[in-house]
């Protein structure tokens, strides 16, 4: 029973790895495998809804704190969100010298929404979805094996990838609006290699338009992929361990300890990340 | 694991929440911040400035009773030189009068004297006369011896 056990566990972490999905086929919504000839058109929801919750439930703490916000003694929310507030606000001030209103709200709703979402990764593996199991078995009569839920958004590509999307459009947008678009283009075409001498510099064009196209795209990969691989090979572990039967237990304390570090660092560094490429774009010397 | 449609929510979401943040969370947590910072500034300058005030006054209140000390010394010292002075004053007065009385009764004295003399001299002379008229009542004639009778007189001056 050897193939049999080995067949079970691996089909147990396939199963944690992939998301619930919707789609419209023939007109009609339909759930998980159904959508596997979805193509593009398919949303992940158990992804959407995590981080729409979470998105929500920051905004509304954040918010909340700003609406009775005082400035004479400070009661204990508005002391922990002025003192998340004050540490974004220093790095925005210490990183990026432009004036825009823009990029500290951004920094903050990228740091704390990214670390609440990284912070999923704490919650067993198995908890969310076995009671999604339960519930769609009693209360909808699906399979608990086809019952697919994957509630770390940033383990998702999908949300990853928006968010660097997302600061990728920022950056073409600041580029443009503080350099012009000639000056964007002149950017991409001038540099790294310049020389007076007409002839060769377009002769250098190509060379230079490459470098820097592959340049300014490797920024939102890297930030995207950064992201995902992190929490993705850290959610993986956790299956894995929590796949071990109570051995798990000496296993999963340690790694859960660890993975603080990377669930807070991961969302400094996007944000850190963030901070920089926007600072970079909107800054004319290059 | 493929990119699908859930990228483009994601992105949308992502916006509206940058949004949300940037009209609703960061401009009244950041204007707090800022407001209490001024605050806090304010009170530790006002404070500062109290201090320097407090050390002002309180040089103030010292030399204010150095000067009154002063002219408490002054005032006592004036007293003293006008006692001594009134002092002085009514002794000369008091002396003056005693020289003006004592002369004065001196003069008088004198004056007594000189007059009582002058009547006593007067009767010794007429006593005299007398004496003599009854001693040389029959032998002389008065007016032959006038004469004599003047310079004993004069003598008995």
């Amino acid at each position: 029973m050897a193939a049999g056990e080995e067949l079970t566990l691996s089909s147990h972490i396939q199963h944690h790895l992939v998301n619930a999905k919707m789609c419209t086929v023939d007109g009609s919504v339909a759930f998980n495998k159904a959508c596997a000839e979805a193509g593009f058109w398919t949303w992940n929801i158990d992804t959407l809804a995590y981080s729409i919750i979470l998105g929500v439930l920051f905004l509304w703490v954040f918010r909340n704190a700003a609406k009775k916000a005082t400035t004479g003694v400070p009661g204990k929310l508005q002391c922990f969100v002025e003192m998340i507030v004050g540490f974004v606000a220093d790095n925005v001030k210490d990183t990026y010298h432009g004036k825009s209103k823009l990029i500290a709200p951004l920094a903050l709703t990228i740091f704390v929404w990214v670390f609440l979402m990284n912070l999923m990764d704490l919650v067993p593996v198995d908890f969310l979805p076995s009671f999604a199991a339960f519930v769609g078995e009693n209360a909808m009569a699906v399979e608990p094996g086809h019952v697919y839920m994957k509630f770390v958004p940033t383990t998702d590509i999908n949300l990853a990838a928006g968010l660097a999307l997302g600061v990728f459009l920022l950056m073409i947008g600041y580029s443009i609006r503080i350099k012009g678009v000639l000056g964007f283009i002149k950017e991409l075409t001038l540099h790294p290699f310049n020389t007076k001498n007409v002839p060769l510099q377009i002769a250098l064009i190509p060379f230079n338009l490459l470098l820097e196209t592959i340049a300014l795209f490797a920024k939102p990969f890297s930030l995207a992929l950064r992201l995902f691989g992190n929490l993705y090979a850290g959610e993986m572990i956790f299956i894995l361990i929590g796949a071990v039967g109570l051995a798990q237990l000496p296993l999963h304390f340690p790694w859960a300890v660890f993975h603080i570090l990377v669930i807070t660092l991961q969302a400094f560094v996007f944000m850190m990340l963030t901070i920089v490429y926007l600072s970079m774009a909107s800054s004319d010397n290059h | 694991m493929n990119l699908n449609a859930t990228l483009l929510g994601e992105l949308i979401a992502f916006a509206v929440f940058v949004l949300f943040c940037m009209k609703f969370v960061w401009p009244p947590l950041m204007n707090a911040i800022e407001a209490r910072q001024k605050k806090i500034a304010d009170g530790l300058a006002a404070s500062d400035r109290a201090e320097r005030d407090l050390a002002l006054a309180q040089d103030k209140a010292k030399d204010q009773l150095k000067d009154a000390k002063a002219q408490a010394a002054e005032i006592i010292e004036q007293a003293k030189k006008r006692e001594a002075k009134m002092i002085d004053e009514a002794v000369h007065k008091a002396n003056a009068e005693r020289e003006t009385i004592l002369a004065q009764a001196t003069a008088e004295v004198a004056a007594e004297r000189n007059r009582l003399r002058e009547e006593l001299r007067k009767q010794v002379a007429a006593l005299a006369v007398a004496g003599a008229e009854r001693i040389l009542q029959r032998s002389i004639d008065e007016a032959a011896h006038s004469d004599i009778l003047d310079k004993l007189v004069q003598e008995l001056n």
